[in-house]
Parts: C-alpha cells; structure tokens; sequence
C-alpha cells in the first residue's frame, strides 16, 4: 500500500469520485469557486432576455405596472378594500415589486434545471448555480421597476420614510424565499414534470394569501396575524410597504416569524436539492 | 517513478431504466403508488396466509442495467490514451463519470488535477448571444476563468476564422462557423486532464484535420487525455496505448495498434465465411436486399481463413433480391486490421457491365471478384460489403464484416527474412539499368 501511496503526486487538488449517500452539506466553497460562472449565467438570462422581446427592458416595468392598473380598477375602485390611507397606484405598486421578483425568481428557477439539461447532462458544475442564477437575475428588472416606484413617489409627493433602510433586509428576505421555494420545484421539476403545470397555481394561490392586493392589516391582529407570518411572502411585502409608505408597520414577531420559515425553506430546499443532484444528470 | 493523474478502482455506474414500478415518470405514479403500496402489501400478506406461491408480480423492484462495472485502471500524467468501443459499451458513461457529470454507483476513483470535459462542443451556445459573448459564456461553462478567456480570445477567434463575424449572433452563423468557434473554445482549454468524447466527428474534413492537428498539439505539451473515438486512425494517429470497452467491461488494454486489431476483429468470424442472420434488424432493414454471405476463397476455390500473398484470392459476396432493383451495385471494402481503409471496388465499376446490369431481377445472386496475388503483404484484414444504388439508396453497409490472414510466404522479397512496412507488397517491375553520363 506504501508504494502506491508514494505514487501519488503531491498535488493540491484531487477530486475523489465514489457514490455518495444520504444528506450531504452544501458545499459553499465548491460554489465560490464557480462564482464567475454563476455571473456568466446570470449575465446570460439578462442579456437573452433582453435580446429577444421586442420592447426588452420595457418589460420590467410593464409587468408591475400593468399588475397595479388591474388591482387599483378592481380591488380599489370595485371591491374599495381600504389602502391604509395610501395612494392607490403607489401602495399596489410598493406590494407588486417584491411580489413580481418573488414570482419570476420561482418560476424561472423551478424551470431552470429542466431548461438547462444540455448543460447539466455535458458539463460539471455546482449545480445550485442554475437556480441561484434564475433568482438573482431577477433583480435587474427589480431595480428598472425600482427606479419607477421612485419616479411614481415624486409624482405624488410620497417621500421615503425613515425606514426606508430596511428595503435591502426585505428584498434579501424576497431572495431567500424564492430561492428555497425554486431549489424544491426545481429538483422537483427534474424528476416529476407535473411541477412545471403546478407551478403557475401555487404562485398565484400564493399571491392572494401575501398582501398584495390588500394590506395585512386586514387580517385581525393577534394570534390571527401571527399566524398569517408563516407566509414569507407576508412579511416581506408588508415589510416592504412599510418602508416605503411608512404604514401598517409589521410586528417584530410577525417579521420574525416570516423569517424563520423563509429560513427553513431556504435550508431545506438547498438540503433536498443535494440530496437529488447527483441523479440529475441521469434522469433529467 | 511514474505520476499517477487517475485512477480508477472497481467503478460501475448503474441505470434504471423501463417503466417498473419504483421508475416513476410523473407524480401521479408516485400518488397512485403510496396508495397502493399498503394494500399490496396487504394482499401479499394474505397471500401468503392462504399459501399462495405466486406473490403479485408487482413487488418486482424496477429494472437495472449496469452500464458500467468493474472498471479499473490507472493513467500515467502526460499519457494519451484512447477509448474504444461499440456502441452501448460504455465509452461515454466512462467519460460522464470522470468528468463529474454523474456519480458512480459503486467503486472509486482519483483524479489529480483539473479536469476539463469535452463531452460535446458548443455547450451552453446560445443562438441569440453574438460570438464574442458564447466565447464568454462558453468558456466559464467549461471552466476557464475570465482573464484566462481575455487572453486567449484573439487566439480563440482567429483559429475559429470568425474575426468578421464575431459580434454577429451565433443564429446567423453557417452551421461550420458555429462548428469551429464551439471548438476552438475547447480547444483553448488548459487543463493538466483533459476528457474527449467524439467531437472531431463533426465538421467537415478540413475542419476534421484542424482538430486532430490541435489535438495532437494538446498531447505534445505532456497534458493527460482521455480520448473516447469510433475514428480508429485518429486513436493510432493520437494515443499509445487504448482501452478497449465491450458490454461495460474492460476487455483489454493494450498498445493501440493492438487494441484497434482486437477491437476490429473481435467476433468476427476466422473461417473465410461470414453469413447474415435474416432475423437481425440491419439485415431485415436492408429489404429488398438481403446479404446471404461474404466468402473469402484461397485460389483452389476453397474457403478459408488464410491466403497466400502470392496467389491471390476470390472474395464472393451471394445476396438475394426480394424485389427487382435498378442501378444497383454490389462492392467490397478492403482495409487494414488497424481499421486503414485500402480500397473499395463494385461488380459494376465497368461501364458495360453496369450497363448490362443496370435492371437485377429477383432472386439470388453471388457477385465475385479476384484480388490479384502478389498485392498485398502479410498481416490481418478486414473485409466490409456495400450495395446500394447510387444517389438512390444505399440499402445494406457492413464496413467490418469478415477478417482474414494474408501469409507473405514467398512474396516479393522474401529471401530477406524482414518485416515490411505498409499494407501492400506488389511486384513491380523493376529495371535496373546504368545511368547515362
């Protein structure tokens, strides 16, 4: 045995290659070596996206824009479901953009590993960077449709509160979220194509249980408020409405707890994902 | 002291495959099958009570296939070599492995180093993205860092010969341009291993050329290659030594030129006769035509395994024609074991005879030719069958079909007991005579 072991170069890197079992960790530092592809690919989805639509960047903002025209028609003039003394326009459009980041960051990833196979069955790569690209891509058109929020609250006098620094701490909280959602639909996907038709139910189901459309003050407050944090969702665009509009300030329990479950989400998807990557190649 | 880059030990990789039950395809099996499982196993209980000895055909696990097993083998840093195989045997599964793509089911092996795979070329291309971006994009996908990829990009461009196109979309590209930039993206990738499955089997013959020659470029600079080929002059041309793949064993793993003759000749028939199974799919294919035997016959007309290099032989070639066939022309194909086409030669290459023939009515037929003696040296070679009609269809092609030994006993220049080199050994007519002043 000594012999063959003098055999072996005095290299740094040697990848061993045997069946792996069970639970594995997330290997963070494999991920931050392939940081440049995981740029490459967001890059990708940018500029495809914006290559091949004809109104390209546009779309960004019309998406959210035409979202709020619709909830203003039919949830504030129709159904007058109060906007906590905010303008109409400004308060749906405050929910819709971490809720449209929210929903194309799951979508797209629930996608990506399906519309990704001749990557994944050709090359190695981590391949939590499919996914991950997916989510984080989604904040170029964040910040185009940001840039008209801010263009709409000088239009109606609205200024920024005092808050207004907690916006990052939501839109990371609106990442987590997605990105665990999408790492479950997204191995899911690979082996199950039925993901793909259920997707589209669970993300609008889940648009009216977050208050988009309506303000979480509506729901008593409470246990019944409470409870209604164990939507992530819930708690970031309340929380992202707050910052803005400086309304219906979210408890630090309901935060809280929207959180954690972001958090147990987001731990668990990345869990079941290493759990199913190494099968993806074959089954994909 | 040798190097090890990588070693393998016992690896296998296992694929499930049919649709038994455990290989779920959608949710709703998987829905269906939490249901049932419970009242299957309630019936096999009872089953059992009642002393049935047929258990519900059910309970079979799903259907396994080993596409690769008890694969071990060693390769030396700087050593080139070569993979081959028929298809099914394993080539790629080798390679999707050591390249990380999958995880083996059993087994383990050692790699030391960084690995680039080239399991295909263009990966990750996309057809709205210009030239200079894939080149970005593609390069990261196989794992060059950016600076690396800024360096080398001139180089890169210019041996793609893309220089006017490069901010144009690749989805304009002709289908050689795209060829040649995924390529010269993957020929520019400088890992100390380097994984090759098939790709100069793309493109057309120049293109074909470029890559070998960068190829065996790759193997001067010392780099470790693994390369997967169906091309057997470029694995004598590029590797020493090959591993020959059959079923997902390891059959043998030899000097090359030995390997390709084992690879080439093995299950192949030493008798002088080779005949086709009607039942077999290529053969059935192949109707209206239908290749009876290839015979190979020593100068007496006797069938045999081994010729004479002096005398010559008669290869004969017996078909049935299930229907009446226009223009169609039968041929043989002679190479080296080595897998060196020599020549290919149709009962109709006379222009006469092909019009005599130009209707071949129904029935059996034997298309035979003589190969003159005192042609080819001695050694092993292969005989393959084409019959098709030209521009037409090509209706039945079997490039190895029949080997055969040629003794040189007695060929020109014998009374020197030394090896000759090259695949023929004519006489020819020599004159010797003294130069004019």
């Amino acid at each position: 045995m000594s012999a063959t072991a003098e055999k072996k170069p005095p290299r740094s890197l040697v990848t061993v290659l045997r069946p792996t079992r069970g639970w594995g960790g997330v290997n963070l530092a494999e991920l931050w070596r392939y940081r440049e592809l995981v740029y490459f690919l967001i890059w990708r989805d940018v500029k495809v996206r914006y290559k091949q639509t004809l109104l390209g960047a546009a779309w960004a903002i019309l998406k959210p824009f035409f979202s709020m025209v619709v909830f203003a028609l039919v949830f504030g003039r129709l159904a007058k479901i109060p906007t906590d003394g905010a303008p109409a326009p400004i308060f749906y459009f405050a929910g819709l953009l971490p809720w449209v980041f929210f929903q194309d960051g799951v979508t797209k990833a629930g996608g990506s590993l399906v519309s990704g196979r001749n990557l994944i069955t050709k090359v190695y790569f981590p391949r939590l960077a499919i996914p991950l690209a997916s989510v984080v891509a989604g904040l170029v058109d964040f910040a185009l449709a940001f840039l008209v929020l801010l263009a709409m609250m000088a239009y109606y006098g609205v200024a920024l509160t005092g808050a207004g620094w907690t916006l990052p701490l939501f839109l990371l909280l609106a990442m987590a979220t997605a990105l665990g959602v999408g790492l479950w639909l997204g191995a899911l996907n690979v082996a199950y194509r039925d993901v793909g038709y259920v997707t589209p139910f669970l993300v609008q189901a889940w648009l009216y249980a977050s208050p988009v459309a309506y303000s979480a003050t509506l729901i008593p407050e409470g246990t019944w408020r409470l409870l209604y944090g164990l939507n992530p969702m819930a708690g970031v665009v309340q929380g992202f409405r707050w910052a803005i509009l400086g309304t219906g300030a979210p408890s630090w329990e309901f935060l809280g707890l929207s959180s954690l479950v972001s958090l147990v989400l987001l731990i668990s998807g990345a869990l079941y994902f290493r759990r199913m990557e190494r099968t993806f190649a074959d089954v994909v | 002291m040798t190097d090890i880059a990588i070693r393998v030990e016992d690896l296998g990789k296992r694929y499930r495959i049919g649709e038994g039950f455990g290989a779920y395809s959608t949710l709703r099996d998987r829905i269906g099958d939490l249901f049932a499982a419970p009242v299957r196993r309630l019936r096999r209980r009872r089953g059992m009570e009642a002393g049935d000895p047929h258990p519900p055909s059910a309970v079979r696990g799903p259907e396994h296939i080993w596409a690769l097993r008890h694969i071990s083998f060693d390769v030396e840093r700087g050593q080139v070599l070569g993979i081959i195989g028929r298809n099914g045997a394993g080539k790629s599964t080798l390679l999707k492995l050591l390249s990380r793509v999958t995880e083996p089911t059993e087994g383990r092996a050692e790699i030391y180093g960084r690995v680039g795979s080239l399991l295909e070329v263009g990966t990750g291309f996309h057809p709205e993205l210009t030239g200079r971006e894939n080149i970005y994009l593609n390069g990261a996908i196989l794992g060059m860092r950016r600076a690396e990829i800024e360096r080398k990009f001139d180089e890169i461009v210019g041996f793609a010969e893309v220089e006017k196109f490069i901010d144009t979309p690749v989805k304009r590209y002709s289908s050689g341009m795209y060829l040649r930039l995924a390529f010269a993206v993957a020929a520019h990738l400088e890992p100390e291993i380097l994984v090759v499955d098939e790709v100069l089997a793309v493109g057309d013959a120049e293109f074909q050329r470029k890559c070998l020659g960068k190829m065996s470029d790759v193997a001067q600079q010392g780099r470790t290659v693994l390369f997967v080929s169906h091309n057997m002059s470029a694995i004598l041309r590029l590797t020493q030594e090959t591993l020959v793949l059959d079923g997902g064993r390891l059959v043998l793993r030899a000097p090359s030129a030995q390997a390709v003759d084992h690879y080439l000749t093995s299950g192949l028939a030493q008798t002088g006769e080779r005949r086709w199974d009607p039942e077999d799919g290529k053969v059935a294919a192949a109707a209206p035509f239908r290749p009876v035997a290839l015979r190979v016959l020593d100068h007496e007309g006797r069938l045999s395994g081994q010729v004479a290099a002096v005398d010559g032989f008669q290869v004969e070639f017996e078909y049935e024609l299930l229907e009446d066939i226009t223009g169609l022309r039968v041929g043989i194909y002679l190479g080296t074991s080595r897998g060196e086409p020599l020549f290919t030669s149709f009962d109709t290459d006379d222009p006469e005879a092909f019009e005599r023939h130009t209707l071949r009515r129904a029935g059996r037929y034997v298309s035979r030719c003589r190969v003159p003696g005192k042609l080819l040296n001695g050694g092993r070679f292969l005989l393959g069958v084409n019959a098709s009609s030209y521009r037409i269809r090509s209706y039945f092609t079997d490039e190895h079909a029949l080997a055969f030994t040629v003794d040189a006993t007695g060929a020109p220049g014998s009374h020197w007991p030394e090896h000759r080199r090259g695949p023929f050994r004519p006489a020819l007519a020599w004159e010797i005579a003294e130069a004019v002043q």
